[in-house]
């Protein structure tokens, strides 16, 4: 334990300017360095560091009161989440016009093979006299998941960051999650998936993981929109939403009230004020992590129909 | 030992005749048959069912609901009468607790078919969740099973020792297992107050039990959000149907084994006619809960509501709802007010047909709602929007009802359809009360 401290602190010392506030340190190893610290140190350094708070205020911090984060060690738990996170999604229907990359994308990205895309666009036409508007709908990584709720083995799971993910390892097949969820968004591997890899399958297997769904899909287990966790780890924006020419979707952070679309970052709040922002099927009681913009002014309905396929929503390769 | 021969005879075990050989021989084929479509179910994937991702349960969902509807009769007509001390029950009491059981192991293998990953069973225990329905049921369904067997057990020691005498010298290998199986039963005063304080006490617990199991059935469905499914109504809707169920199935095996040993002077038109009027109950119960379920709704019904209800009443459900509820379920509650109809050759006929309707029933239940999501269906192959069985799983299907009447011919042809015992007391008691008057 003393040399453990020790080499740390000569590591800490090194690399001053690879620093953190100890406040958004997760994990309870580091605590314990912390505590560990406390015993030898040896009074306020005298240096101050400049750092930005979170309300943009320059303060200044001995470095004393600082702990090391290294990134690449700080692992979290794929069951709780990214600590101090809370994904949400924003989908602007005015701009939306059907033109389906995102579903692409999220098909490519997810190897989904089969007759069902986890993101689906919607033609939506209420009543005859309604105006008719495409609709994208993915997980709504609800905070009241009723699939969450009827789950009999904790599969399908719930995360402080929002998130409703599946353990495909877990999953007994049961299909309660798909029968329970509103917004019929589950799709079930009915059938050995038959995907096709570029990277070889121990790879794969080592990157299977909840946070990636369809890395690889397994047989007998239920898939879904998993908010492309493994893309926010590495800082990156989920594949629908880059993957849209039209900017519709907007993904990022409830507690940091931002979310971008690629182009443009955006308060959250303003957003949604701005645009009378609602949630599908408010009244069921789901609470939904992906809000919508009704489709006011929006890009013309009918430039969407050729690329409309009742039929179809995951293009087969020509040949078998 | 002369005492019981004529009701071993009578009542007993008997031989399968020719009859009853091709009978056996027919549910093992479709067992066969079904046992090779699950191996295949198992290598293939669930892809062999025309269940899809809309359609995502069907008729091994609906054929559970059914058994699960059809045990029930353990628990009414076994201890419900016993309870109300309604004497007519005897002759039906054992038939009742061998469908019940027969019924309530096919629910557990049926529901087991349904799950795509059955190797992960354990997973139900290991990772169980209390919130979840399917664990509710994972917990009654065993518990109910168990309860059950021990209810047909229990009653069934006095017989079991009289065979065991029976047999003795005779065939001593048979004499050997009812001796086993009749756990050195003597009819000793400790025996009796035992067996008849536990008998008493499991007749106690069904009926509880009974009513969790059939209430789980229902939320099973009734904790989602679906349209048809998110009723108030649904779990004592699922008790009375299963009270029709269940007495139905009870009054066809009753009539056949009554028919095939010959037991006209033990299951009089009497017993029948007492029957008859608890089954007419049990059916305007059920008619009264289907008016809850589907006509006052009709007043306040959302658009989804009233889109499912619509293709109930009247679209592409409406001929197989119709028979049901008429010839299911209506009719069968007029008919039964009338004495003549409660004569056993009718009343066999009526039960028979409600026990099929009420198979398809449960089918309505289970595959509409699932046709009427809150989204509409798009984006997917064109057959997904329907849903009829496929070959695969009417061969399973099949093969899970033939091995249910296999349970319930296979304790038949070794069990005493009634307790010998007791009817050797009630010949004892008659015999005195004779001697009594003549002197």
């Amino acid at each position: 334990m003393d040399e453990n401290t020790k080499d740390t602190r000569r590591k800490f010392l090194n690399n001053g300017w690879k620093l953190g506030l100890a406040s958004i340190v997760g994990g309870a190893a580091l605590t314990h360095l912390k505590e560990g610290f406390a015993f030898e140190t040896k009074g306020p350094t005298g240096e101050k560091m400049e750092l930005m708070d979170v309300d943009g205020n320059i303060i200044e911090v001995d470095p004393m009161d600082m702990e090391e984060v290294d990134l690449e060690q700080v692992t979290h738990n794929v069951r709780r989440g990214i600590p101090g996170r809370k994904f949400t999604m924003v989908v602007d229907l005015a701009k939306c016009q059907n033109a389906l990359a995102c579903q692409r994308s999220c098909n490519k990205h997810h190897f989904v093979t089969g007759d069902n895309a986890w993101l689906k666009v919607y033609k939506m036409q209420e009543t005859e006299d309604t105006a008719p508007y495409w609709m994208p709908t993915m997980c709504m990584h609800c905070d009241q998941p009723a699939c969450v709720t009827v789950c009999p083995v904790d599969a399908t799971f719930k995360r402080e960051d929002g998130l409703v993910l599946i353990d495909n390892d877990r999953c007994v097949g049961c299909r309660f999650c798909m029968a329970a969820c509103p917004y019929s968004t589950r799709v079930f591997n009915w059938s050995e998936p038959n995907q096709e890899f570029e990277m070889n399958m121990d790879m794969v297997e080592e990157m299977h993981s909840p946070e990636h769904a369809g890395m690889p899909s397994i047989k007998g287990t239920v898939d879904k929109c998993d908010f492309c966790p493994h893309q926010a780890e590495k800082g990156e924006l989920p594949h629908c939403v880059t993957a849209c020419p039209n900017g519709v979707f907007y993904f990022g952070d409830k507690y940091e009230d931002t979310v971008t679309n690629g182009n443009e970052t955006v308060r959250l709040s303003k957003l949604l004020e701005e645009n009378a922002g609602y949630r599908l099927f408010e009244d069921l009681g789901t609470e939904p992590s992906v809000y919508y913009l009704p489709p006011k002014d929006r890009l013309p309905f009918e430039e969407g129909l050729e690329n409309f396929n009742e039929f179809q929503s995951v293009e087969k390769p020509e040949t078998p | 030992m002369s005492k019981y021969s004529q009701l071993i005879k009578d009542v007993g075990p008997q031989k399968f005749n020719r009859g009853g050989m091709l009978w056996m021989g027919f549910l093992i084929l479709l067992i066969v048959a079904g046992v090779i479509a699950y191996i295949d179910q198992l290598i293939e994937g669930q892809v062999v069912t025309n269940m899809r991702d809309y359609v995502l349960w069907g008729v091994y969902i609906s054929n559970f609901v059914f058994f699960v509807a059809t045990s029930f009769v353990g628990a009414i007509a076994v201890a419900v009468l016993r309870l109300t001390k309604s004497e007519w029950r005897r002759p039906f009491v054992r038939l009742a607790e061998i469908v019940a059981l027969a019924c309530i192991v096919m629910a557990g293998i049926t529901i087991i078919i349904d799950m795509a990953r059955p190797d992960r069973m354990l997973n139900l225990f290991v990772h169980a969740r209390l919130q979840s329905p399917i664990t509710w049921d994972v917990i009654i369904i065993p518990t109910f099973m168990v309860v059950s067997i021990l209810l047909l057990y229990f009653p069934l020691l006095p017989d079991l020792a009289i065979l065991r005498d029976h047999y003795n010298g005779t065939n001593t290998r048979l004499s050997k297992i009812y001796g086993f199986f009749a756990l050195k039963w003597q009819w000793t005063q400790k025996q009796l107050k035992l067996q008849k304080k536990s008998v008493q006490l499991l007749a106690l617990m069904i009926i509880p039990l009974g009513l969790i199991l059939e209430s789980i059935d229902a939320y099973l469905f009734s904790t989602t959000y679906r349209v048809g499914w998110d009723s108030s109504n649904f779990a004592p809707y699922f008790i009375s149907g299963a009270m029709v169920a269940g007495l139905g199935a009870l009054v066809s095996v009753v009539y056949i084994v009554r028919k095939n040993k010959q037991l006209e002077a033990y299951i009089t038109e009497y017993h029948f006619d007492k029957m008859g009027k608890l089954f007419n109950l049990a059916c305007i119960i059920y008619l009264y809960f289907n008016i809850n379920e589907y006509l006052i709704p009709l007043f306040t019904a959302k658009k989804g509501e009233s889109e499912h209800l619509e293709n109930l009443l009247r679209g592409d459900f409406a001929i197989l709802f119709w028979t049901v509820t008429i010839i299911g379920l209506v009719l069968p509650a007029i008919l039964l007010i009338f004495k003549r109809f409660r004569k056993p050759k009718p009343m066999f006929y009526i039960a028979v047909v409600v026990v099929i309707c009420s198979w398809w029933k449960r089918y309505l239940i289970v595959t509409p709602t699932l046709l009427h999501p809150y989204l509409p269906i798009q984006g997917v192959p064109e057959s997904w929007s329907h849903y009829f069985p496929s070959l695969h799983e009417w061969v399973i299907t099949s093969a899970t009802l033939a091995m249910a009447l296999m349970i319930i011919t296979l304790l038949v042809r070794y069990v005493p359809v009634m307790s010998i015992d007791q009817l050797a007391k009630d010949q004892e008691a008659s015999v005195k009360s004779d001697n009594k008057a003549a002197a």
